[in-house]
C-alpha cells in the first residue's frame, strides 16, 4: 500500500473558499440557504463553508448535521458496524436551499439515502449537492452543483480526505494498493 | 477561514463518539451475560440516534423496509409488546403478532413446531417471551430466524436492561461507580437478572435488596462463581437506600408467588415499600425506577411512584428507541 498526497491544507481551503463563493453566486445571496454536512467528515466541512458565507454575506447561515445509517440500502451486508449519529438540524428545511456537504463523491448511494433522510425531515425547495472530492464511478443518475477536485481513480484505489476537526490535519491523499491484491471493489 | 461556532445541538467532532469500528456481531439478543461493555455503548448510542426519529412528525425510517417482525407471547405482556411492534413499525419492518393463547398452541402444536411455522411464514426476527427459562435458547437451535428474549422464564429480559441503562444514563451521564438498590422480589425477577448483567458490566455497584426469602437460592455463591464483586446482598431496606443514586423496585409477582415465602403482604409493605420517607435516605437526585407493572401500595407508595424523581414513565418511551436500536443492529449482526 501506498500513500500519496492530493491535496495541501491550501489546497482543500483553496477549494472551499471558492464553493463558498460559487454557492452564494449560484443561489443569487445566501438567503434560505441551510448547509448540511454528512456524517463524520461532511460536518466540519460544511460548518467551515458557512463560515466563508457568513463573511461574505453578513448573515447567519443554518448548519446541522445529517446520518444516514438508517437510509443505507446495504444494511444486511454491513458487519462493522459504525455507530449511527444523531441526525440534527437546527431549522425546518421545509422551502429552504439545502446545500449537502460531503467529503468525497463516489457511488452516489449514500447521496441517494441522504435525499431520502432529508425530504423525510420536510419538503426544501432545491437541494444542491457540495463536495470536496469527486472520485467518479457513479452507480446513480446523480450529479454534484459544486467539486473541491475531480480525481480520477480507480475502484481499487482509497481516497482518504483527512479534516482537521475529526484527524487533527487538513489533507487528500490516495491510496493505492499493493501489487497482488485482488480488487476488492469497495 | 475560520470555523464557525457550532449552534446548540450540533454534533462537532468533541462531542461525537469517537470513530466506532467495534465488531457487531450478536445475531441473537438472549441475555446481557455475553455483551461487553463497547457493545452495549454502541446500543445506547444507537438509541440516541433512534430517540432524535422518534423526535420528528413523521416517526417512520426506512431500514428495515420488507423485513418481518413477529411477537410471538406465551405470556401476558402490555408494554414490552407494544414498545416491540412500535419499534419494528418506526423502522419500516412488517409485524405479525402471535398470541398464544389464541394460536394452534391450543391445540397442542409444540413451542419448536410454531417456531418453525413461522420461519416458514418468512419471518426475519422473533421477539419471544415464555414461561420457560431458556426458551429462546432452544429457539436457536431450530430457526434461522433472529431471536430476540422479550422475557424467559425468571431468567432474562435484557431489552428492559438496556433500557434502564439507557435511562439512567440519560439523566445521571453514566453508570460509573452508581449506587443503584434492586428492592423487591430478586427471586422471581428476570429483569434483576439481566440488570446485574449490564449494570456491573457498566461499572454500577449494585445492591440487591430483599427478604431472605424472595432473594435467589445460591445468590452469594453465584455472584462469587461469576465475579461480580460489584454486587452485594442486604436484606434492610435502610441501609439499600443510603446514598443511592438510583433505586429500582421490583414489582412482587404474586402470580408467582409460592405459598410461605412472605408471612404476609402488610409485613413487606412495613418493611420494604418504598415510601417519601425512606427515599429521604437515598440522594437528592435519586432515580426511582420501576420495570412495571407496578403494585401501587405495595412496593412502592402513590407518591414515589408517581412523584419528581419517578422516571416509570419514562423508561417506557425509551423502550421503543432501544428496541429500535436492537433491531437495526442484528439486521446487520453476524453469528454469536
Amino acid at each position: 500500500m501506498s500513500e500519496r498526497t492530493l491535496m495541501s491544507p491550501q489546497d482543500m481551503h483553496r477549494a472551499l473558499v471558492r464553493i463558498a463563493h460559487e454557492i452564494v453566486e449560484r443561489n443569487r445571496g445566501a438567503k434560505d440557504i441551510v448547509l448540511v454536512g454528512m456524517q463524520t467528515r461532511g460536518v466540519p466541512l460544511a460548518m467551515r463553508l458557512a463560515a466563508t458565507i457568513q463573511d461574505l454575506e453578513e448573515i447567519t447561515i443554518p448548519v446541522g448535521s445529517l446520518d444516514i445509517s438508517l437510509y443505507r440500502d446495504d444494511l444486511s451486508s454491513l458487519s462493522l458496524k459504525p455507530t449511527v449519529h444523531r441526525t440534527d438540524i437546527p431549522v425546518d428545511v421545509a422551502g429552504k436551499q439545502v446545500v449537502l456537504v460531503d467529503d468525497v463523491f463516489y457511488t452516489g448511494r449514500s447521496i441517494r439515502a441522504a435525499m431520502d433522510a432529508l425530504i423525510d425531515l420536510g419538503r426544501p425547495q432545491s437541494i444542491q449537492l457540495a463536495v470536496l472530492i469527486d472520485r467518479g464511478h457513479r452507480e446513480l443518475p446523480i450529479r454534484s452543483d459544486y467539486v473541491g477536485k475531480n480525481i480520477p481513480t480507480s475502484n481499487n484505489e482509497e481516497i482518504k480526505v483527512y479534516v482537521k476537526e475529526v484527524d487533527g490535519e487538513d489533507k487528500v491523499s490516495i491510496i493505492a494498493p499493493a501489487k497482488g491484491v485482488a480488487d476488492e471493489n469497495s | 477561514m475560520k470555523t464557525v461556532e457550532p449552534g446548540p445541538g450540533i454534533a462537532t467532532p468533541e462531542t461525537l463518539p469517537p470513530p466506532s469500528i467495534a465488531v457487531w456481531q450478536h445475531r441473537h439478543i438472549l441475555d446481557l451475560d455475553d455483551f461487553t461493555r463497547e457493545e452495549i455503548e454502541l446500543v445506547l448510542e444507537t438509541a440516541d440516534a433512534m430517540a432524535e426519529v422518534l423526535t420528528r412528525e413523521v416517526k417512520r425510517v426506512p431500514t428495515l423496509r420488507g423485513k418481518t417482525v413477529v411477537t410471538m407471547f406465551y405470556e401476558p405482556s402490555t408494554r414490552t409488546r407494544a414498545s416491540f411492534e412500535l419499534a419494528a413499525k418506526n423502522l419500516s419492518a412488517d409485524t405479525v403478532s402471535l398470541d398464544a393463547s389464541k394460536s394452534s398452541v391450543t391445540k397442542g402444536e409444540s413451542l419448536i413446531d410454531s417456531l418453525r411455522t413461522i420461519q416458514a411464514l418468512g419471518a426475519d426476527f422473533i421477539v419471544m417471551r415464555h414461561s420457560q427459562s431458556g426458551a429462546p435458547y432452544l429457539a436457536t437451535q431450530h430457526v434461522n430466524c433472529s431471536i430476540i428474549n422479550a422475557g424467559d422464564g425468571w431468567h432474562a429480559h435484557p431489552s428492559q436492561a438496556l433500557l434502564d441503562l439507557y435511562t439512567i444514563r440519560r439523566h445521571l451521564g453514566k453508570l460509573d461507580n452508581l449506587k443503584v438498590a434492586i428492592i423487591g422480589d430478586i427471586m422471581h425477577s428476570r429483569v434483576a437478572r439481566s440488570n446485574i448483567w449490564g449494570m456491573s458490566t457498566m461499572g454500577a455497584r449494585i445492591i440487591l435488596c430483599a427478604p431472605h426469602t424472595l432473594l435467589a437460592r445460591g445468590m452469594e455463591s453465584f455472584l462469587a462463581k461469576c465475579q461480580l464483586p460489584n454486587v452485594s446482598i442486604e436484606t434492610d431496606i435502610e441501609p439499600a437506600l443510603e446514598d443511592a443514586d438510583v433505586v429500582m423496585l421490583l414489582r412482587l409477582q404474586t402470580e408467582r408467588q409460592q405459598s410461605g415465602l412472605l408471612p404476609s403482604l402488610r409485613e413487606y409493605i412495613q418493611l420494604y415499600q418504598l415510601t417519601t420517607e425512606r427515599l429521604s435516605l437515598a440522594r437528592q437526585n435519586v432515580l426511582v425506577m420501576h420495570p412495571g407493572p407496578i403494585n401501587e401500595g405495595i412496593e412502592i407508595s402513590p407518591e414515589v411512584a408517581h412523584g419528581t424523581q419517578s422516571v416509570i414513565e419514562e423508561q417506557v418511551s425509551n423502550g421503543v428507541a432501544i428496541r429500535m436500536a436492537l433491531l437495526y443492529l442484528i439486521a446487520g449482526g453476524k453469528n454469536k
